[in-house]
């Protein structure tokens, strides 16, 4: 899944840097990633996934690293099933 | 004051809600209706405590030497464009539309209003939107001024704005009045600003006898991506707001502090003086907004009003 995120973020421009440059934890607020290209990111990962993101999980912190998105995603694919 | 005179203002305190007090507002003459919500005549009363109000805010910034700046109600349609304005706030936003036809159009223009139809189709978007947010035509006329100076510029603003948000909430008003301070430089340079204004901001209000509190906010983004955008505004500390109880459960936000980051700043190319983007916040003062406050804990006759509050405004 992480593979995938890391390729959404490259396809998508969703940084300034190389995604290659990322760990699973670099911040990609520090790493570019703006407000509004936040919420395009979103969608394009429920896109990807067929998930929505709930309410509360619309904040800074899911979307922080490809860790806590990885995170999010498997809490919400694991509530489908 | 516990021999206070009986008047026929109902208590002042409490919440009794944005209807009945506004059918107050009415009742006394201070504001005048229209027909459509939000949409109001002033009293002179009214007015003059508006002006009155200004003048103690620019006591309060007198030292600050502001550079002042009036744009009128209406900004060009290309520059709300870039703006972002339309990503967040969509549903806010007024675009002016005029007749641009023919005399044949004219003619079927008349005989639609006849019938009573909609004759709004005949109407074209011109070049002119009405101003959200006094700050929004300041961004690029300052970028246009070429790289700022060392230290970083300040703007003494006020406009009407427009907010498409009918309501019988007096104090969600379509058209009204903002009085801003907007600085525009340095990350710290901003940050000390918006600082210096939550401080004095507070201590303004309690001049006048009304209670206040500071609250973090948001702005009201739309939909479920604005969703994601208020979170952040909030996760980051970027809006506070001076709330002021009026006449709703909730306090009503009469002042705002908003720091942009260099949102502005790249948007439209304002270079601090060594090049990087610059940074910007504004200080808003909802001048009806504030005029409510102060008729609702006062009372409808300005004449009566309180001696402290009237020496004030007025000393
Ligand atoms: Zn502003």
């Amino acid at each position: 899944m992480r593979d995938r995120i890391r390729k959404l973020i490259a396809e998508r421009k969703v940084v300034a840097v190389d995604v290659d440059t990322l760990t699973d934890t670099s911040d990609l607020y520090e790493a570019g990633l703006s407000s509004f290209a936040s919420i395009q990111f979103m969608l394009a990962l429920e896109d990807e996934f067929d998930i929505e993101f709930p309410e509360r999980m619309l904040t800074r912190k899911t979307f922080v690293s490809i860790e806590s998105i990885d995170r999010s995603i498997a809490e919400l694919i694991g509530e489908q099933v | 004051m516990d021999a206070a005179p009986q008047t026929a203002t109902p208590s002042a305190e409490g919440p009794i809600g944005a209807k009945a007090f506004l059918d107050q507002l009415f009742t006394a003459g201070v504001l005048t209706e229209t027909g459509v919500d939000g949409l109001y005549g002033r009293s002179g009363d009214f007015e003059e405590v508006i002006e009155r109000f200004e003048a103690l805010v620019t006591r309060y910034a007198g030292a600050d030497k502001a550079e002042r700046i009036h744009f009128p109600p209406g900004m060009p349609r290309p520059m709300l464009e870039k703006s972002g304005y339309l990503k967040s706030f969509p549903q806010l936003a007024g675009c002016v539309h005029s007749f641009m036809g023919g005399e044949a159009d004219h003619a079927r223009l008349l005989q639609m209003l006849a019938n009573g139809e909609d004759w709004t189709e005949l109407q074209q978007a011109t070049d002119v939107v009405l101003t959200p947010a006094a700050c929004y035509p300041l961004y690029p006329t300052v970028a246009k001024r070429g790289p700022m100076p060392e230290g970083g510029v300040l703007f003494d603003l006020k406009s009407y704005c427009f907010r498409h948000e009918p309501s019988q909430d007096p104090a969600r008003m379509q058209l009204f009045r903002m009085r801003e301070y907007v600085r525009i430089g340095s990350p710290e340079e901003v940050r000390a600003f918006r600082e210096s204004w939550l401080e004095r901001g507070p201590e303004l209000i309690r001049s006048l006898g009304l209670s206040c509190e500071i609250d973090l906010a948001n702005d009201p983004f739309f939909g479920r991506a604005g969703k994601m955008l208020a979170n952040n505004q909030r996760d980051q500390g970027l809006k506070f707001e001076l709330l002021i109880p009026v006449a709703n459960e909730k306090p009503t936000a009469c002042l705002s502090f908003n720091y942009h980051q260099d949102h502005f700043g790249t948007l439209w190319g304002i270079q601090q003086a060594d090049g990087a983007p610059a940074h910007s916040a504004c200080v808003g003062f909802g001048l009806e907004r504030v005029a409510l406050a102060l008729f609702r804990h006062h009372g409808m006759k300005v004449a009566d009003w309180p001696q402290s509050v009237r020496a004030v405004l007025w000393g």
